[in-house]
Parts: C-alpha cells; sequence; structure tokens
C-alpha cells in the first residue's frame, strides 16, 4: 500500500522548500533594521556575476571609443566652436554666481549656520542594475577597497542618484531616489517649503508632506536640504512636473528628477563631507547682519551735507567683495578724528556703526580699541561679530529688528 | 491493472520523453540569463519587461518533467535573482519554485513541443508568476505595489512570445535521458 509520504511527495517537497524560503524571508525582514551585515552568499553571487558586467561595460566602452575617436569626426570643429562660446557664457555665469555664493556664506555665517560640504569624491561607472522591475538598484564598480560605504551620497553632474545601499569588496549598490524605499529630505528652491522625496512602485517620484495650502507650482526647482544627513544641502534634486490635492491635508506632487535615472552611466560616490561654518573672506571688513539688513531698507536722507573728510573709509568699498560689505560706519559728525580704526583693518570689537549717532547729531566717540556699548534701542539683538574699521558718513537710522532665524537646513523632517 | 494508477495523458508517445542536460548548461544558462535580466535594461530600458531567468525556470521544467528538480530549479533561480536586488531574498525564489512545480507537473501531462503549448503554457505561468511575486512582495514584505491587469497580460504576451523563439533556441542542449 502506498504510503501518504510516497503518494504525495511532490506536495511535500514542495511546501518544504516554500516553508524553508519563507522562514528565510522572515528572518531578513525582521533583522532589516541591520544594514551593516551582508550576507556572504550575496557576495558570493554579486562577485559571480558583476566581473562579467564589468568586462562588457569595458569592451563597450573601447568600442565606442574607437568609434568616436577615429570614425565619427564630423562636426567636431563645429562642436568646438560651439562649446568654447558655451564655457565663455559659463564663466561669465560662474563670477556672478560666485559672488551671490560669497554673499549668501557670509550671511550664514554671522547667523552660526554649519553647512555640509562634499569634501572629496570617487568616480564609477554603473555597471548593472538588480535585475528586477520591483526595485531600482544599480551596481557600480567601486567597493570597500575605493573607500565607499553604506550611506554615502551617489550623485552626478546633473543631480543626486542615490545613496550606496550596500558595499562589497569590488563592487556597491545603489539604491537610487525613484525607488519605493527610498527617501530624501528636499526643498523647494524658491520657497524654502521641505519636504520629504520618496519613490514609487512604477519609478515616479513624489513630494510628501507639503501641506496642502502651500503654494507649488510646476517647474519649481527642488534641492537637497541636507537633514537626512547624507545628501550635502544644495544639490539638486529635481523640478516639480505637477501638482495635484493628496491625501488628507497633503499635496501629491509628481516630481521630474535632475539626473536622468534611467540612463545614468558615470556616477561621483561622496566619500567624504566636512562640517564647517562657511570661510569669511578676510578683507578687513566685518559687517554686522543688522548692517547688512540695514543697508537693504530705505534709507532716511542726510539731514547734514556730508561734510566727513574722505577717510579710509573708501577702501571698505573696495575691500570685500559684493554689497553686503559695502557697509558705512555712520559718524556723520565732522569733530569726530580720524579714529585708529582706519589704521585698523583687522577684526575690531563691537562698534555700534548704526548706533554710533542718535538723531541730534551727536557721535558717541569711536575708538576702536575701546568695546562701546551703543544705546540699547539701537542695538540689534543678534550677535554681532565686527564691525566696519573705517568711518564714513552714512544716513542716521536706527538698526532694524534682527531678522528671525531662517528654516534651518539641518531640521528637516526625515532622515533618509 | 488499476485505472487510477495510470496516468492519463493526453500526448503521444514521444512527448512523454524526459530530458536532461549537460551541467555546463544547467549553471550556465541560468546564470547567463541573470546576467542579461541585470544588465541589458540599463541599457535598452524597454527589456525590463522580460523576465529571462523565469523563462529559464519554465523551459528547463517544461523538459526535466520532473516536479522536485522543476521546483529546485525555480528556487535556485529565483534565489540567485533575489540576490542581486536590494529586498529580502525570497520574493523571486517563492514565486519561481511555485512555476517551477507547476509547469514540470503540466509538462509531464501535455504536449509542451509545439510553439503554440509553448506560447500559452508560458504566459500562463508568466501570470502565476507575478500573482505569486505580488502576494510574496505585498503580503510578507510589505512593499508598495500595484497589480494592473492590462500591464501584467501584456508582458505576459511579450514574455510568451520571447520565450517560444528562447526554447527553440535551447532545445538543441537538450538529452535524452
Amino acid at each position: 500500500m502506498e504510503t501518504v509520504l510516497g503518494r504525495y511527495r511532490n506536495l511535500i517537497i514542495l511546501v518544504g522548500v516554500l516553508f524553508l524560503q519563507v522562514l528565510g524571508l522572515a528572518v531578513q525582514v525582521k533583522r532589516s533594521g541591520d544594514a551593516q551585515n551582508t550576507r556572504l552568499i550575496r557576495i558570493w553571487v554579486v562577485d559571480a556575476i558583476t566581473p562579467f558586467e564589468r568586462v562588457f561595460v569595458r569592451l563597450e566602452n573601447g568600442v565606442g571609443d574607437l568609434w568616436h575617436n577615429y570614425f565619427y569626426l564630423r562636426g567636431v570643429r563645429a562642436e568646438n566652436r560651439e562649446l568654447r562660446q558655451q564655457i565663455e557664457q559659463m564663466r561669465l555665469k560662474q563670477v556672478r554666481l560666485n559672488e551671490d555664493a560669497a554673499q549668501a556664506h557670509r550671511l550664514q555665517s554671522l547667523l552660526s549656520f554649519k553647512e555640509q560640504y562634499i569634501e572629496e569624491t570617487v568616480a564609477a561607472q554603473v555597471i548593472g542594475s538588480s535585475g528586477s522591475d520591483l526595485s531600482r538598484s544599480l551596481y557600480i564598480d567601486k567597493g570597500s577597497k575605493d573607500g565607499v560605504a553604506p550611506d554615502m551620497a551617489v550623485i552626478t553632474a546633473g543631480g543626486i542618484v542615490g545613496k550606496v545601499l550596500r558595499v562589497y569588496p569590488t563592487t556597491s549598490l545603489v539604491l537610487m531616489i525613484n525607488d519605493q524605499s527610498s527617501g530624501v529630505g528636499v526643498l523647494l528652491e524658491k520657497s524654502r517649503l521641505q519636504g520629504v522625496l520618496r519613490g514609487t512602485s512604477n519609478g515616479e517620484l513624489m513630494l510628501e508632506r507639503v501641506m496642502s495650502d502651500e503654494s507649488v507650482s510646476p517647474g519649481e526647482t527642488l534641492v537637497s536640504s541636507g537633514g537626512d544627513q547624507i545628501f550635502p544641502k544644495g544639490l539638486p534634486v529635481g523640478t516639480v512636473a505637477s501638482v495635484k490635492p493628496g491625501r488628507e491635508m497633503f499635496l501629491s506632487i509628481k516630481v521630474k528628477p535632475a539626473a536622468d535615472l534611467s540612463r545614468v552611466e558615470e556616477v561621483l560616490v561622496v566619500t567624504e563631507k566636512q562640517e564647517r561654518e562657511p570661510a569669511i573672506e578676510e578683507t578687513g571688513i566685518h559687517v554686522r547682519a543688522a548692517d547688512v539688513l540695514a543697508k537693504r531698507l530705505p534709507s532716511v536722507p542726510d539731514k547734514r551735507p556730508a561734510a566727513a573728510p574722505a577717510q579710509a573709509g573708501s577702501g571698505s568699498s573696495t575691500a570685500a567683495a559684493g554689497s553686503a560689505t559695502n557697509v558705512k560706519v555712520q559718524t556723520t559728525n565732522a569733530a569726530v578724528p580720524k579714529t585708529d580704526a582706519s589704521s585698523k583693518p583687522a577684526v575690531a570689537p563691537m562698534q555700534a556703526a548704526s548706533a554710533a549717532t542718535n538723531d541730534s547729531g551727536s557721535v558717541v566717540k569711536t575708538n576702536s580699541g575701546d568695546s562701546v556699548t551703543p544705546p540699547a534701542d539701537t542695538i540689534p539683538t543678534s550677535k554681532p561679530i565686527a564691525s566696519p574699521s573705517q568711518s564714513e558718513p552714512s544716513p542716521v537710522m536706527k538698526a532694524p529688528a534682527p531678522p528671525a532665524n531662517p528654516p534651518s537646513a539641518n531640521t528637516a523632517d526625515e532622515p533618509h | 491493472m488499476n485505472p487510477t494508477s495510470v496516468p492519463i495523458t493526453y500526448t503521444s508517445g514521444e512527448q512523454i520523453e524526459v530530458y536532461r542536460f549537460s551541467f555546463p548548461v544547467t549553471i550556465g544558462v541560468p546564470l547567463l540569463a541573470i546576467f542579461f535580466q541585470a544588465f541589458v535594461p540599463r541599457r535598452l530600458p524597454f527589456f525590463s519587461i522580460f523576465d529571462f531567468p523565469l523563462l529559464v525556470t519554465i523551459f528547463f521544467a517544461m523538459a526535466r518533467r520532473n516536479p522536485i528538480t522543476g521546483l529546485l530549479t525555480g528556487a535556485a533561480i529565483g534565489l540567485v535573482q533575489d540576490m542581486l536586488g536590494p529586498y529580502p531574498i525570497g520574493i523571486y525564489g517563492i514565486a519561481k519554485t511555485v512555476v517551477g512545480y507547476g509547469a514540470s507537473s503540466l509538462g509531464s501531462k501535455l504536449d509542451v513541443e509545439n510553439a503554440g503549448a509553448r506560447l500559452l503554457v508560458t504566459l500562463g505561468f508568466y501570470l502565476v508568476h507575478q500573482a505569486a511575486f505580488f502576494a510574496v512582495a505585498r503580503g510578507m514584505v510589505n512593499l508598495n505595489m500595484n497589480w494592473s491587469w492590462s500591464h501584467d497580460l501584456l508582458a505576459g504576451v511579450a514574455n510568451a512570445m520571447v520565450g517560444t523563439v528562447l526554447y527553440f533556441a535551447l532545445d538543441r542542449f537538450k538529452q535524452r535521458a
């Protein structure tokens, strides 16, 4: 008589194999928080597959180079001319952007912000994918031997691509930002609204956690907020493609990525970041935040002719790049002697430049060597760091109230 | 003769032939399929709708006509495919185990040597694979997956057509057991 085991042997084996796999799955899902351990068997399989991918990529690049360097020379000269023109235009733009950046750095420094800067990167080539339609991930040809570690940002010139998920000796797995398990802290460049960018199961990008009463329009640029501690702040992420009402009180915002995620071939892995305050150019002119803001506000016209001798204040306008440092010390009274401040370009103790005169025109005598406490009603409550060392006639006005601290990039919603 | 012990088949005598494969083919063809699946879609994104490891699983299962080897082949191919991805190992493994078992069981009962049968069998098992994959990914791993009948049917037809051509190419490696 046939036993039950014999009759249903195939089914029993099937159930057994399925059960083992389900058990294995359960163990993995339970331990999914432990991202450091990589199963040995994964390393074996990846080491078996990735060398072939590298060989094919190299062959492909070799054939491509041969074609481009020896056969495809048509239009190279015209393209060269065009590129030179573009470079010239970009140089001009860069000069302007450098000035803007320097100004922003000075302001940030005044408010004691710390930023993360990209210190070091490693270039890597994409050699394959996970082979599954479910996940959006890439394999790159750099691993732990090249200094790559988990949770490092992966970027291109166009924008961010993803983060390193797993590292093997010579290869790494990168989880792209449009994978459904990915999340990036972002902020809208113009409105400075913060949100979390998540991938979906079909590879799209959605911006979440933006309240429905906020104003977001298609075409707005998104940059990384730095709050996830993976991507440094300010890296391009994408642009808003469409905005619709979403679930509950949030908007459903679709985002087009800045980097072409379907055609990524070369990437940069950010291997080192540094947190520091943006450096101020040591020009001898040190500006208070209040003075910078005062310059932007409409000023009261001079009551008296500017009779103060041209002092070394002319140096103040040239000593620092950007208009933010072109602050004039408010000593309108000609009787103010040329102070030592004019000869001391170094950091001087706090001088209430805007509080140096009151409405009657009398002057608070300033001596660059002394600390001066200006009248309380004219002192901005923010902590000034220094004052201009030159004196120059300037309109009389009270220092405005210090600006409220802008939303810090480091307080973004969710870590990655 | 006990009528219940005689397997009822609708095939000719030749169709219940069982095949085997050499060791290099047994190892090399699935690895090649997995490599192809991992490499080609980066260059040709359209190829991501094809599941070459699944087609190879169905082929080997139908050729060997042994449920145990069929399910073990499916399990092995699926697990290796899982290891290349960022998600827990076992999602593809479970789905392809079911397909391997089903295809080999069906292969021993039906004529699966002609193109029409292969097309229909591949289409059917592609949908079974997707259903099992969806159930495991959504139910056990809690991944956010959407089921789209139109997408899966069209992808199934595409895989069936490609699979039919692929099977005829792989037929040359068959050896009669």
